[in-house]
Formats: structure tokens, C-alpha cells, sequence
């Protein structure tokens, strides 16, 4: 186009500003979930995939239903949500009560970073004869390997989300004469929540590996001791019906805080 | 309540900020605070407040606070410092809390000072859900709530766009006319200062010192916008203050 025609007819502006912003988009997430199982199933039917390699989805949907019916199913749920439970609050509320008291003093925070720094890496799994040897092989190793490991991440957590209060806010609560508890309880806790909710997310997805790995060395019943038993067996379709259970209870925790977080966070925008 | 400052010097590390302050702020007067940027005047003014110690110097408060004073020396900052979880009224009763009132007491005074920053109608509302303006209007409300002896305002109107800040000036001088309040006030906007000071006080660039002290007899109620008298004096002050600004504007941070 010649210069003059292009400024009789004008160039539009091209629009260049797109993307970068995430939309929620709830059903696609589904759709790639159902879409995957689609693609399982038909290959597992059509011999495309052998049945060695991956269970057929129904088949395993069907082990899952008579899992249900016969009443095993509870029996496995049940000690599993106990554990993950007493361990997952155990952990997650010492996490939050050394995070903040590290948050607030300069004391203990020169004392204890570098003890959870040390602490955080070790794979808890490790430790689990030791605490087995502490608590005994019942209940109480579990409890304290899950809330071992719930621990450790919650402290960094929530730490960096008192550190990120607005200072600000905290001037100005001295600056009205706020006694230091009142500080504490108006200004910073409320503040670090966004920080510790996020922070919770991870630590309660950590819980439920760690429930697995605990029941996989002495328990009778559990999803963890369900899945080791199938596994042992070569029973791929009871393997995956627990791996799925565990899948559940991922999505469960995620939208559980994603509902905490719509509750305690309207404040922000 | 008057608030003296007196022979204030302070240097951080290396740096002297402040050299040898003496400012007296007596009671039912608006004393502003200018000089350029970087010269020490919200450093001053958190000394004033006691969240910060300067190295040599003191604060003193002459006199007693008026009766039924919870704060005597109460702040405003630029930012606003609202709690953003807590509504318009929960962010004003923030500062009660701790005093132990009967429930009745705080209920009227939240009342009261809601009505005299024409929040009312909008105690429910979320921070998020508010103008800058009005933002600045809850901060201004939690202040009186715990009726101050001084006001110490840190670029209170700093943060807001040319038109809010003309609002707020008059609401400010509504305020005052109704009920004068006692106020240290920091800003670096001129026309902000011969509008709302009785007493101007100039600091020259860092070391911060008083370079002068300029009075203005006129009553508030009677400044308007665009008042020639009023622009002599601001014409005066920017005369005193431009080479020092602009050298203020030049130098390099040393941080």
C-alpha cells in the first residue's frame, strides 16, 4: 500500500494487549479430566493399550463400587481420615503458632530459622523407624510423622507472611497506643492470613503423602496399606481405585481452603 | 495541650538529617511543616509522636490533655493506614477497643465522628470499596475518635488526586472552624500549607534546620481558593525554597 493511500484509508490499530490475565475457566478443567479417561478407556478397549500397562477406568470404577459395597472401603477410610486429621492439625497448628512467635521475636527467629532450615529438607519418611521407636508402632508414629512433616512448611510459611505485614499498619497501631496483644491480634494475624492459607495448601497436600508412606509400613487397615497390599499383588485396578481415593482427598482439602479463603479473605480484592 | 520542640538534632549513620530543631506548637493551632523532599520533616514528625527517638533534643507537651482525651498525640498518615479486612466503622472502633469503654460511650463517639466526616451512610463499607478521598476521611474520623490534643499529619492529602485534595482542604477548615484541633502539619505542597497553617514553619534542605517561621493572621474560613493574598505568601516561601528544592531534586541517594 502506498503511503498515501494508507492515509486515506487509515491502518487500524492492532490490538496487542491480550492474555497475561487469568480467567476462571471452571469447565475445561473437567473436560481434561474427562477427556483423559475417555482416552484410557478406548484404548484399553480397543487393545491399543494393553491391559498390562493401564487398568481399564471402568474396571477400576468397578472395583471401586464393589470396594464400597462390601463395606471395606470405610474400613479403610476411616483410621485414614483419623490420622490424616489429628496429624494434619497437630502439625499445622504448632507450624503456625512457631511461625508467628518466629514472626514477632528476633530471638527466637535467630534461634529456630536455621533449626527448620535444617529440619525442612530431610525426607520424614526417614525418620519414621524413629518414630516408631518414640511413639510406638501404633497410632502415635503416624500422628507425629504427619505432623512432623505439616510442621515444617507451615513455620516457613507463616514466618514470611507475618514478615510481609504491612509495617505501616503496625506504626499505626502503636502510634493509637494498641497494647502489643492487641498489635498481635488486630493487625498481624489478620494480615498474615492470605500468607498462611497459601501456606496451609501446601503443607495439607504434604499430610496426605505422608499418611501413605506411614501406612505403608505397618498398618492393617488405611488407603495407604490398601494401595501397598494391591501393589505387592500386581492389582493395578485396586491400586489406581486408591490412588484415586487419595486424588479425592486432595481436591477435597484444595476446595475446603479455597472456601476458607473466600470466608476469611472477602476483604480483599 | 501545646507541644514544644526542642533543640531536636538527628543523624542516621553518617547522614545528618536534622540539625538543632526548636518549633513550638501551641494549642488550637495548625502549625504546617515545608522544605524540600528528603529534608526531614515526616522524621521530625515521628519524633513529635515518640515512634521514633531522636539523638539529641526532646519533645515536651505543655500542659494537660483536653478532658476525655485517649491519644493525646495522634497521627495521619499519607497512606491512610486503614485496616483493609475491617469496615469503615470496624476501623474506627480499632482504636477504642483498648480503652475499655462502655459499649454506649463507643457507639456515640463512633457515630459522632462519622458524622462529622460525612461517612455515615457508609460505616458498613469495606476500604477496597472506597476513594482515596474517602479513605482519608476514615483515617481523619479515627483520629478524632480518640480526640487528640495534636493532630500530627504526615502528607495527609499527599496521596489524593489535584480535586480530592481541594475537598479535603475544606473539609478540613469545616472541621477546625467547628471544633479547633491542635495539628503538626508535614507537606511539601505549598498551596496546601497557606491554606491550612496558621504558622509556617520552612526547613532548608538536609541537615534539616528552621529557615524561617512565616504567621498567617488570616482566619481559615476566610481563605479561599486561589486567594491573592494567600498566593503572595505561597509566591514568598517558593522564593525561599526553589534553589534548595532543586537542589534537593540533583542529589544522589546515599543509601
Amino acid at each position: 500500500m502506498s503511503d498515501a493511500a494508507r492515509r486515506a484509508t487509515g491502518a487500524e490499530v492492532r490490538f496487542r494487549g491480550g492474555g497475561f490475565a487469568p480467567v476462571s475457566r471452571r469447565w475445561i478443567g473437567w473436560a481434561v479430566f474427562v477427556a483423559l479417561i475417555a482416552l484410557a478407556e478406548w484404548g484399553t478397549r480397543t487393545g491399543w493399550i494393553s491391559a498390562l500397562t493401564l487398568p481399564r477406568p471402568s474396571d477400576v470404577l468397578q472395583t471401586f463400587v464393589e470396594l464400597w459395597q462390601s463395606g471395606l472401603l470405610f474400613k479403610h477410610l476411616g483410621p485414614s481420615v483419623t490420622r490424616l486429621i489429628v496429624g494434619a492439625a497437630l502439625g499445622a497448628s504448632i507450624g503456625i503458632s512457631v511461625g508467628v512467635l518466629i514472626g514477632l521475636f528476633s530471638h527466637i527467629r535467630a534461634g529456630l530459622v536455621p533449626l527448620v532450615a535444617a529440619i525442612f529438607p530431610i525426607p520424614k519418611i526417614a525418620l519414621l523407624p524413629l518414630f516408631v521407636i518414640w511413639f510406638g508402632i501404633d497410632e502415635g508414629s503416624k500422628y507425629a510423622l504427619i505432623a512432623f512433616g505439616t510442621f515444617t512448611p507451615t513455620v516457613v510459611a507463616t514466618y514470611g507472611a507475618v514478615d510481609n505485614v504491612d509495617r505501616s499498619l503496625i506504626r499505626m497501631g502503636q502510634s493509637f497506643g494498641l497494647s502489643w496483644w492487641s498489635i498481635v491480634r488486630k493487625i498481624v494475624l489478620p494480615g498474615a492470613m492470605p500468607g498462611i492459607l497459601s501456606g496451609l495448601r501446601i503443607s495439607l497436600a504434604i499430610a496426605i503423602i505422608l499418611l501413605v508412606a506411614a501406612e505403608m509400613l505397618g498398618a492393617e487397615f488405611g488407603i495407604g496399606a490398601y494401595i501397598l497390599e494391591a501393589g505387592s499383588l500386581y492389582d493395578l485396578e485396586r491400586l489406581f481405585a486408591g490412588v484415586v481415593i487419595l486424588s479425592l482427598f486432595g481436591v477435597l482439602m484444595s476446595a475446603g481452603i479455597g472456601m476458607i479463603e473466600r470466608r476469611v479473605l472477602r476483604w480483599r480484592s | 495541650m501545646d507541644i514544644r520542640l526542642d533543640g531536636i538534632s538527628h543523624s542516621y549513620g553518617a547522614t545528618e538529617v536534622l540539625r538543632d530543631i526548636t518549633l513550638d506548637v501551641p494549642a488550637g493551632r495548625i502549625v504546617c511543616l515545608v522544605g524540600p523532599s528528603g529534608c526531614g520533616k515526616s522524621t521530625l514528625l515521628r519524633f513529635a509522636g515518640g515512634l521514633e527517638r531522636p539523638d539529641q533534643g526532646r519533645v515536651l507537651q505543655l500542659g494537660a490533655p483536653p478532658e476525655g482525651c485517649l491519644n493525646p498525640l495522634t497521627y495521619i498518615f499519607q497512606d491512610f493506614a486503614l485496616l483493609p479486612w475491617r469496615s469503615v466503622r470496624g476501623n474506627v472502633s480499632l482504636v477504642l477497643e483498648d480503652h475499655a469503654l462502655p459499649r454506649e460511650d463507643a457507639e456515640r463517639i463512633i457515630a459522632d465522628v462519622l458524622a462529622r466526616t460525612k461517612l455515615a451512610d457508609f460505616a458498613d463499607a469495606l476500604p477496597k470499596q472506597l476513594s482515596g478521598g474517602m479513605k482519608q476521611r476514615v483515617a481523619i474520623a479515627r483520629a478524632l475518635a480518640v480526640n487528640p490534643a495534636v493532630m500530627l499529619m504526615d502528607e495527609p492529602l499527599s496521596a489524593l488526586d489535584a480535586q480530592t485534595r481541594e475537598l479535603l482542604m475544606d473539609d478540613l477548615i469545616a472541621l477546625w472552624t467547628r471544633q479547633p484541633f491542635t495539628a503538626l502539619y508535614v507537606t511539601h505542597n505549598l498551596a496546601e500549607a497557606v491554606r491550612l497553617g496558621h504558622r509556617i514553619a520552612v526547613l532548608s534542605r538536609r541537615p534539616g534546620r528552621i529557615r524561617d517561621v512565616v504567621e498567617i493572621d488570616k482566619p481559615l474560613d476566610a481563605r479561599l481558593y486561589a486567594d491573592p493574598d494567600l498566593e503572595a505568601v505561597q509566591t514568598h516561601l517558593w522564593e525561599m525554597m526553589r534553589d534548595e528544592a532543586r537542589a534537593a531534586d540533583e542529589e544522589l541517594l546515599d543509601v
